[in-house]
């Protein structure tokens, strides 16, 4: 394994300095802002720097001086401080203190307040709230509709609109079997399955929380960064002002699957927002008749497949096999392979579809993330593939029965 | 030892030989001698720690080490280099000079003195057997978590979080009696003439770290109980669904926390000067402004806690509050840098090796300090806040504003604790091999947090690949010129150019009137301070 290791290690340098433009992508400062905070955060930025800079080199340069010129090599003596008058005292100790107290309060302080003012106002003049949940590893959306400001405005109402966004960067390329894949629509560990669409130029008040530890929403070009708490809703708020595709990460260590939990953002303009939102509860509505309908084995089996591999496999692994003991095998294991109905049709506590549905410790509850359809596949899937062949079908009628 | 020269005094307290005579001593010298050593072996795995970090962080995708191990050893690391590297280190100093400094026979409590060295090594084992058992299938490893223990995260963690716990609450003990052991020493044991504000520097730093350490450390030990509960026990303190606040931990560990990066500070800030004074041959400026400063941070250190997670979500009046409060440490950290230079300034300065990590010291904690004063700004903490920002910031203050200091005392003090000169060639190539390889560590990382990549995490976006690869290469050169300063010390210990008892041309204080090295039993008659 560490020769392996070193002989990655030693391609790598050998291919990053042979290849510069690959990966130069490197930047020295906060990338271009695209709301008011984090335009007003680059500013605040920008003038602080450039304040303890002047500080920094103003002192240095002193202390410089004094080391070439008071060294005993060249001679120089000694000199002892003599202690001042009282008033000049007084007088030496007032101006830095004033001058500190100006930058400190003053230069500094003055812009800060007005930013935290803005920051924490996510109320006012909002067009439309988001409810943003954080789960280990992965973001859940839900969009909880316009305020009066927004309906005044014309924005399409989104209400009723919630998905899951996950990871989509390959295994293959995490795990070290291969070199990441450096490709800007895709990009490495910054890519997910379903992107958060907001409308350009609203201002969107973020509820934020989280299922189980705390996660913390970063995108770094929108300025805004809040703690998801369980059991508790923070707020804090975006107004994409351009169109475009917005990266970020969660920066709270939530686990093992902290690197793994990208934001990645889609802000359109109006008309297109409005025609991604008409697609969305069109997709909503035949999900919906979809629980209704019988499925087939097969199909469940194969819808199962991409759904356990999207939301288990960080944990159970992709063969099934899990990391115990922290996370058991599916493979043989008591609950996949023990029946789930008991005679009077309701499901057992601690069956099969209890576990997926509640969760229990670090295993998170799916009945807040997954639909009827996609617990019915992932059930029937668990049962009839990793190695498992009990030979049952979960239904989703059953999985939307069972959650009432 | 000389026990030769000293053997009229050493009649009355014939120790043990052998492991024996370390297990059962109550000299402050030999205690003090522990305590450095165990802070430089644990400094020397809490590096190799961070290297094997450096290393999977070295390019992007997992080759070495899995997320869950990586995010033990950055939290392990970070326990192991604050509680059993810089802590001991500065305890080793207070154990060997306070008395030697202010002209006293021994600490005024040996017994407890030794039974707070000998928590130390069951907590080192607390903190890193987990590591071990889980290579026998036991458990699932250490503490991963980060140092902070945050929970829900830390609830839903295996032993090895228990495991830290039981290492906090042995090393907390070990801190608070160190704690009353010092401000016993300081208010009952001074020579006579000695007053307070008359007493060396270091006392100073150490008596307020002292207070420092019994007002926190039973916060931060309440609060891994309430934990531990939490865990075990069925309370829900930092559980939503029983009533508790994950958030409300976050308080009482940085009301802790934030007074901790004094603790750390303030006994280096206590032999700078020091330092400073002997090597410019002229007397430390403004000892009261110092004096007074000291007071202030210790104050001021106490009331700026929620600074450290600002994003968690507060009302806005604590966000200026707590905004306020923190700039305001900038005023008495200012005349502390002023007095700094001005000890310089006009002196007749030569650099031997204390001397130039001192100045190192002042540049590169500056540097930490001025980022501090920036991220007190909370619109603009939204960005830096567990960005590589902070990273870089907290380690330019206690790797360079602790660790380089520390360096600086054991070149400055060495020659004294053994009677040999350590090799000043040597001395100087470790300097100058720290300073460059610290600042191609850490000033990459300032970028890398501007340009948004999260701490903590074990795989990283490609943009984030060159500054990433400079830090590793430059943390390996740095971890590996220590093996220069172990060769150092080692070899002083052993032999080396007999040092004077004044050691160094400028050298003040009662320390520089005792032998080199210092008789077993020192001042057994009090000395008298004009």
């Amino acid at each position: 394994m560490l020769k392996q290791a070193i002989r990655n290690l030693s391609l790598s340098l050998f291919f990053l300095l042979t290849s510069p433009r690959v990966f130069a992508q490197y930047s020295w400062n906060f990338p271009e802002p695209v709301t008011p905070m984090a335009l007003d955060t680059l500013h605040v930025h920008n003038k602080f720097m450039l304040i303890v800079a002047a500080i920094f080199i103003v002192v240095l340069a002193i202390m410089i001086y004094s080391l070439i010129k008071h060294r005993k090599s060249v001679g120089h003596q000694a000199v002892a401080d003599k202690a001042p008058s009282t008033a000049v005292e007084i007088f030496w100790t007032l101006i830095p203190f004033a001058i500190l107290l100006l930058i400190d309060f003053v230069i500094m302080g003055i812009p800060a307040y007005h930013s935290v003012v803005m920051m924490e106002d996510t109320r006012n003049e909002s067009d439309m709230v988001l409810k943003v949940t954080g789960s280990q590893w992965r973001w859940q959306y839900e969009y909880m509709g316009n305020t009066e400001k927004g309906n005044q405005n014309g924005l399409e109402d989104a209400k009723g609109i919630k998905f899951v966004s996950n990871l989509s960067t390959p295994q293959e390329q995490m795990d070290g079997t291969i070199t990441p894949v450096n490709d800007p629509e895709r990009p490495y560990l910054l890519d997910v399955d379903n992107r958060l669409v907001l409308p350009v130029g609203a201002k969107v008040r973020i509820l934020m929380t989280s299922t189980d530890v705390l996660h913390n929403w970063w995108v770094p070009q929108f300025g805004s960064s809040r703690l998801a708490v369980p059991g508790f809703i923070r707020e804090t708020w975006v107004q994409v002002d351009k169109a475009g595709t917005y990266r970020g990460q969660c920066k709270e260590l939530c686990g093992k699957g902290h690197g793994y939990m990208p934001v990645v953002v889609d802000a359109l303009p109006k008309e297109e927002y409005k025609a991604w939102v008409v697609a969305q509860k069109e997709a909503i509505s035949e999900a919906s008749a979809g629980a209704d309908k019988e499925w087939t084995k097969e199909d469940l089996i194969a819808q199962g497949k991409i759904v356990y591999e999207k939301n288990c496999a960080v944990c159970h692994q992709v063969s099934g096999a899990g990391l115990p003991p922290a996370f058991p095998a599916i493979t043989g294991s008591k609950i996949s392979n023990s029946p789930i109905f008991g005679e009077d049709g309701k499901y057992l506590p601690d069956s099969h579809l209890d576990r997926v549905l509640n969760g229990i410790r670090v295993m998170p509850a799916w009945k807040a993330v997954l639909n009827d359809t996609e617990i019915a596949a992932v059930i029937t899937y668990e049962r009839n593939a990793l190695g498992n062949s009990v030979g049952d079908v979960v239904q989703p009628a059953q999985v939307k029965a069972a959650r009432q | 030892m000389s026990t030769t020269a000293v053997a009229h005094h050493d009649e009355h307290a014939a120790h043990p030989t052998g492991i024996m005579r370390w297990l059962t001593t109550t000299n402050h010298k030999d205690i003090g001698t522990m305590y450095l050593t165990f802070s430089l072996i644990m400094f020397l795995v809490g590096g190799c720690m961070i290297l094997g970090i450096r290393a999977e962080l070295f390019q992007p995708g997992l080759q070495l080490m899995k997320p869950d191990f990586f995010n033990q050893l950055i939290g392990v690391h970070a326990l192991i280099m604050i509680f059993a590297a810089l802590m001991p280190a500065a305890t080793g100093f207070a154990n060997w000079m306070i008395p030697l400094q202010i002209g006293a026979p021994d600490m005024a409590l040996p017994r407890l003195n030794n039974w707070g060295f000998w928590l130390l090594p069951p907590s080192a084992i607390l903190l890193t057997l987990p590591f071990t058992l889980a290579l026998f299938g036991i458990g699932d490893g250490a503490l991963a978590t980060g140092w902070t223990f945050y929970p829900p995260l830390s609830i839903q963690g295996g032993i090895g979080v228990d495991f830290a716990i039981f290492a906090v609450h042995l090393l907390g003990i070990s801190s608070v009696l160190g704690s009353i052991n010092i401000i016993v020493t300081l208010f009952n044991m001074r020579a006579p003439g000695m007053t307070l504000m008359k007493m060396p520097m270091f006392a100073w730093g150490w008596l307020i770290t002292a207070f420092l350490l019994i007002a926190t450390i039973p916060v931060l030990a309440g609060a891994v109980t309430m934990l531990l509960t939490d865990r075990h026990f069925g309370t829900h303190f930092f559980d939503a669904a029983g009533g508790g606040d994950p958030i409300l931990f976050q308080h009482l560990f940085w009301f802790f926390g934030h007074p901790e990066v004094y603790i750390l500070l303030l006994p280096v800030w206590g032999f700078i000067p020091q330092i400073l004074q002997t090597f410019s041959r002229k007397p430390m400026y403004g000892y009261k402004a110092q004096v007074y400063s000291f007071w202030a941070i210790g104050a001021l250190s106490v009331v700026v806690w929620a600074h450290h997670f600002f994003t968690a979500g507060m009302p806005v009046p604590a966000l200026l509050y707590f905004m306020y409060s923190t700039m305001a440490i900038s005023l008495p950290l200012a005349v502390l840098f002023f007095c700094w230079i001005k000890t310089m300034w006009r002196g007749s300065m030569s650099f031997e090796t204390p001397m130039l990590f001192t100045v190192g010291w002042i540049i590169l904690f500056g540097i930490g300090g001025l980022t501090g004063l920036v991220l007190a700004d909370v619109a603009a903490d939204a960005q830096y806040h567990n960005s590589y920002f902070v990273v870089a910031h907290f380690h330019y203050t206690l790797f360079a504003g602790g660790i380089m200091g520390i360096m600086a005392g054991v070149y400055y003090w060495l020659p004294k604790m053994t009677g040999h000169m350590y090799n000043e060639k040597l001395g100087k190539l470790h300097f100058w091999l720290t300073a460059i390889s610290f600042n191609l560590t850490f000033i990459p990382q300032f970028f890398l947090g501007l340009a948004g990549m999260p701490r903590r995490i074990p795989d990283y976006a490609l943009q984030f690949a060159e500054f990433n690869m400079i830090s590793s290469i430059a943390a390996f050169v740095l971890g590996l010129s220590q093996l220069i300063f172990v060769y150092n010390i080692i070899s002083t210990i052993k032999g080396g150019k007999k040092a004077s008892d004044q050691v160094w041309e400028g050298a003040e204080g009662l320390e520089w009137t005792l032998s080199s090295p210092p008789p077993y039993h020192s001042f057994s008659e009090q000395p008298i301070v004009k």
